[in-house]
C-alpha cells in the first residue's frame, strides 16, 4: 500500500491528509533505520564540521567567563540604569525556546497527537539543553557564582533564609524543578529504547553502556503498565509546569515599578512568545536534521505544517500582547508609562523595535498560506526570522524600559561589549554542541512510540487499498489491534 | 537451547512462547491465564493495551505515590516559608504580615509538582524492581527481539500448574506461536556452556 498524492480538490483540503508516518513501515525497519542512525552510521562529515565548530563557540564560552570571573561583571556593558543587560535578554529568550519541547512531549501527549511522537525526544533534549544554556546566565549574573548555593534554601551558619517573597527567588524554584522535570521526562522516555540500543548493539562495551542506562529493561507488561502510569502522570505534571516557569519569568518583570514592565498582559504573553520561540526553534533544527539523516518517512509535512500552525497562532497572542502593551501605554494616562512606549517606538532602540515587528508580527503571517508553510526552505527560513525577533523582542523589553529611568539626569545607554557577545555566542555553541553529541549518541526519534504507531497502522497486504488508507489517514480511527483505547 | 528437557525443573526459570504479532500475544496471554496459570508474564518491544489486563495484573499503586510525594511537596514547600518567615526569621517590615501567604504559592507549586514528579519516576523504577542488570530471561537466546520487533508470553517454573512436558505443549499448541523454550536460570546457563 504506497501513500497516494491527494487527487482532487475535496481531498486536498481535508488536514489530515498526509500521515504521520510513511506507509510500508514495520517494526524492524522503524528499529534498524533509527538505531542505525546511531549505531551503523559513519559520522558524516557535516556532524564533523558542525561539531567542530560548535566546540570552537563552546571555548569561546569558556574564555568569556574565565575572564568575566577574573574581572568581574564589569567586564560586560551593564552599569546604572541598565543592569539587566545581555545576561537577563539571554536568559529569557533560552528559556522560552525550552518550552516547545515540553508542550510537544507533554502537552500533545495529553491531547492524543500522534504527530507529536517523531519529534518529542528530539524536542525535550533541546529543551534540556536550552536550559542549561540559561541557567548559566543569572548564575554569571550574580557577580560570584561560587556563592550561588546562597540561593538555596539550606541550614546555614549565618542563620539566615533566601528572600521567598521575590520573584527571582521563584526563579530559582521554578527553573530549577523545570531543569529537573524535563531531565527524568527526557531519560524515562529513553529508557525502552536504551534497552534496544543495548540489544541491537554488537561491540560489548557498547552494549554495555546502553545496558547500564537501560537499567535492565526488559519490556515486561507489568513495567510497561507502570511505565505509561507515571508517563502519563509526568506529562499531566509538566503541562502545569510549563506555563508556571514563564509566568514566573514574567513576574520578575511585573511584579516590579518600573513602566513597560509593570502589565498583568505579561504572564500570558510571555508563556506565548515561549511556545512561539520554541517551536521556531524546534523547526530551526529538526528541518536540517530531517535532511542530512533522510528522515522524511517520520517527519513527514504533516509535522512541519502542524509546527507551522502552532507558531502562527502563538505568534497572533504575542502580537495581541503587543497591541496591548502599546494600548495601555497610551491609554493609561500614566505619563512615564506614554513615554515609555513613545521611547521605545522612536527612541534610540526604535530599530530594535521595528525590526522585531518586522519579525515577529508581520513575516509570519506567511504562515497562513498552505503552500508556504509546506515549502520547507522558506518554512526554515522563517523559523530564524522568529527566532531573531523573539531575541529583540526580549532585549526591547529589556533595555528601553531600563535605560530612561524616571529622572533625565539617571539616563543612558547600554551598548553589549565582546564579553556579552562572547558568552551569548558561546551559549549558542553549548546547545548545538550538546544537540550534536545527543543526534550522534542516543536515539533521535522515540522508536518505541513510532512501533506502537506502526502497530496501530494496518498491515501491508492485510488490508485492502481502501480499508487501509481509510485507516492510515485519518487519526483517531485507527485500529488497534490490542483492543482498549490507545 | 529450545529442548534443554532433561534439566531438572529446579534449574529452569519458566518457558518462553514467541509470537510474532501483538494480537496474538495478547489471545496467549488470555488463554494462557484462562488455563490456570498465574506466573506469567509477557514481553514486548512497545506498550500493548490490554496486555497487562490480560496476564491478570491490573492496578498499580504508582498514583497514590505520586500523590503522596506530591502533597509531602507542597505542604514541605509552603511550610518552609512558613517557618523561614514567620518563626525562624521574622522580619517586621512596616506591619506587613509575617505569614503573608499569597508570596508562597510560586515556591509551593513548583515544589509540589518537583516532588511528584521524582516520585513518579522513582516510585516506577522501584515497583518495577529496577534497575536490575539480570533477569532470566535474558537467558533466551533470541529474547534480544523483545526490545525490537518480537514479542514473548512466559511462564515460571515456580507455577503450581508448570510441567515441563506439559506446560511445553500447551504453550505450542497457542494460535501462530512461532518458537517456544526453556529458559534456564543464569548459573544453569553458565554451566552448560563450561
Amino acid at each position: 500500500m504506497a501513500y497516494r498524492e491527494p487527487t482532487d480538490s475535496y481531498e486536498r483540503y481535508i488536514p489530515a491528509k498526509t500521515p504521520v508516518i510513511e506507509p510500508g513501515h514495520d517494526y524492524e525497519s522503524v528499529t534498524e533505520k533509527i538505531s542505525g542512525l546511531v549505531l551503523t552510521q559513519h559520522t558524516g562529515r557535516w556532524w564533523i564540521v558542525g561539531f567542530f565548530i560548535s566546540f570552537l563557540l563552546v571555548n569561546v564560552l569558556f574564555i568569556s567567563i574565565a575572564w568575566l570571573l577574573y574581572k568581574g561583571v564589569g567586564v560586560w556593558g551593564i552599569n546604572i540604569p541598565v543592569g539587566w543587560g545581555f545576561a537577563i535578554v539571554n536568559f529569557v529568550w533560552w528559556i522560552g525556546i525550552g518550552h516547545a519541547g515540553t508542550l510537544i512531549s507533554a502537552i500533545l501527549l495529553l491531547l492524543k497527537q500522534d504527530w507529536r511522537t517523531s519529534i518529542n525526544r528530539f524536542a525535550e533534549a533541546m529543551t534540556l539543553f536550552a536550559v542549561a544554556s540559561a541557567g548559566l546566565f543569572p548564575l554569571l549574573h550574580v557577580g560570584r557564582p561560587w556563592l550561588a548555593y546562597w540561593l538555596f534554601p539550606y541550614p546555614n551558619t549565618m542563620l539566615l533564609w533566601p528572600q521567598f517573597r521575590s520573584p527571582l527567588m521563584w526563579d530559582v524554584f521554578a527553573v530549577s524543578t523545570y531543569f529537573m522535570i524535563s531531565l527524568v521526562f527526557w531519560y524515562v522516555g529513553l529508557i525502552p529504547d536504551l534497552a534496544t540500543m543495548r540489544d541491537r548493539a554488537v561491540l560489548k562495551p557498547i552494549k554495555y553502556i546502553y545496558g547500564l542506562m537501560a537499567l535492565g529493561w526488559r519490556g515486561s507488561a507489568r513495567h510497561w503498565h507502570r511505565y505509561e502510569t507515571a508517563y502519563v502522570l509526568l506529562a499531566g505534571l509538566a503541562t502545569p509546569l510549563v506555563v508556571s516557569v514563564h509566568t514566573v519569568v514574567s513576574l520578575d518583570f511585573a511584579t516590579s515599578i518600573i513602566p513597560g514592565w509593570h502589565s498583568t498582559i505579561f504572564p500570558p504573553y510571555f508563556v506565548a512568545g515561549a511556545i512561539f520561540s520554541g517551536f521556531a526553534m524546534v523547526l530551526t533544527l529538526t528541518i536540517p536534521v530531517r535532511a542530512v539523516y533522510k528522515l522524511h518517512d517520520f517527519i513527514t509535512l504533516r509535522h512541519l505544517d502542524n509546527m507551522a500552525k502552532v507558531m502562527l497562532a502563538t505568534g497572533l497572542i504575542v502580537v495581541y500582547g503587543y497591541f496591548t502593551e502599546a494600548f495601555i501605554g497610551f491609554y493609561s494616562g500614566n505619563e512615564y508609562e506614554t513615554y515609555m512606549i513613545r521611547n521605545r517606538m522612536f527612541g534610540p532602540y526604535a530599530p530594535g523595535f521595528w525590526s522585531l515587528m518586522l519579525c515577529n508580527a508581520v513575516v509570519p503571517q506567511l504562515l497562513w498560506f498552505r503552500s508556504i508553510r509546506r515549502n520547507v526552505p522558506l518554512l526554515w527560513a522563517i523559523s530564524i526570522v522568529v527566532n531573531i525577533g523573539m531575541w529583540l523582542e526580549r532585549y526591547v523589553i529589556v533595555i528601553t524600559s531600563l535605560h530612561r529611568d524616571a529622572l533625565p539626569s539617571s539616563w543612558g545607554m547600554y551598548y553589549p561589549t565582546i564579553w556579552d557577545w562572547g558568552v551569548f555566542v558561546g551559549t549558542i555553541g553549548l546547545f548545538l554542541a550538546n544537540l550534536f553529541l545527543f543526534i550522534r549518541l542516543l536515539p533521535l526519534i522515540s522508536v518505541f512510540e513510532i512501533r506502537e504507531l506502526v502497530s496501530r497502522q494496518p498491515e501491508a497486504g492485510n488490508l485492502s487499498e481502501d480499508e487501509g488508507k481509510d485507516n492510515a489517514m485519518i487519526p483517531g480511527i485507527k485500529p488497534n489491534p490490542a483492543g482498549g483505547d490507545a | 537451547m529450545s529442548t534443554t528437557h532433561e534439566i531438572h525443573p529446579a534449574g529452569v526459570y519458566g518457558m518462553l512462547a514467541e509470537f510474532t504479532d501483538p494480537k496474538d500475544l495478547v489471545e496467549a496471554a488470555r488463554l494462557t491465564r484462562h488455563e490456570g496459570f498465574t506466573r506469567i508474564d509477557a514481553y514486548s518491544p512497545f506498550p500493548i493495551h490490554g496486555l497487562a489486563d490480560a496476564i491478570g495484573f491490573h492496578t498499580t499503586k504508582l498514583p497514590l505515590i505520586v500523590l503522596a510525594g506530591g502533597l509531602i511537596g507542597g505542604l514541605g514547600g509552603f511550610f518552609m516559608q512558613y517557618y523561614a518567615t514567620t518563626i525562624s526569621y521574622p522580619l517586621n517590615i512596616a506591619g506587613r504580615p509575617y505569614n503573608s501567604w499569597p508570596m508562597y504559592i510560586v515556591i509551593t507549586f513548583e515544589m509540589t509538582i518537583l516532588f511528584a514528579g521524582l516520585s513518579a519516576v522513582l516510585g516506577m523504577l522501584a515497583l518495577n524492581g529496577l534497575p536490575q542488570p539480570h533477569h532470566p530471561v535474558f537467558n533466551a537466546p533470541n529474547f534480544e527481539l523483545a526490545s525490537r520487533t518480537h514479542f514473548f508470553l512466559s511462564i515460571e517454573a515456580r507455577d503450581e500448574r508448570f510441567d515441563m512436558d506439559r506446560t511445553a505443549s500447551f504453550l505450542a499448541g497457542l494460535p501462530n506461536v512461532r518458537s517456544v523454550q526453556t529458559v534456564p536460570m543464569g548459573n544453569v546457563r553458565d554451566a552448560m556452556e563450561a
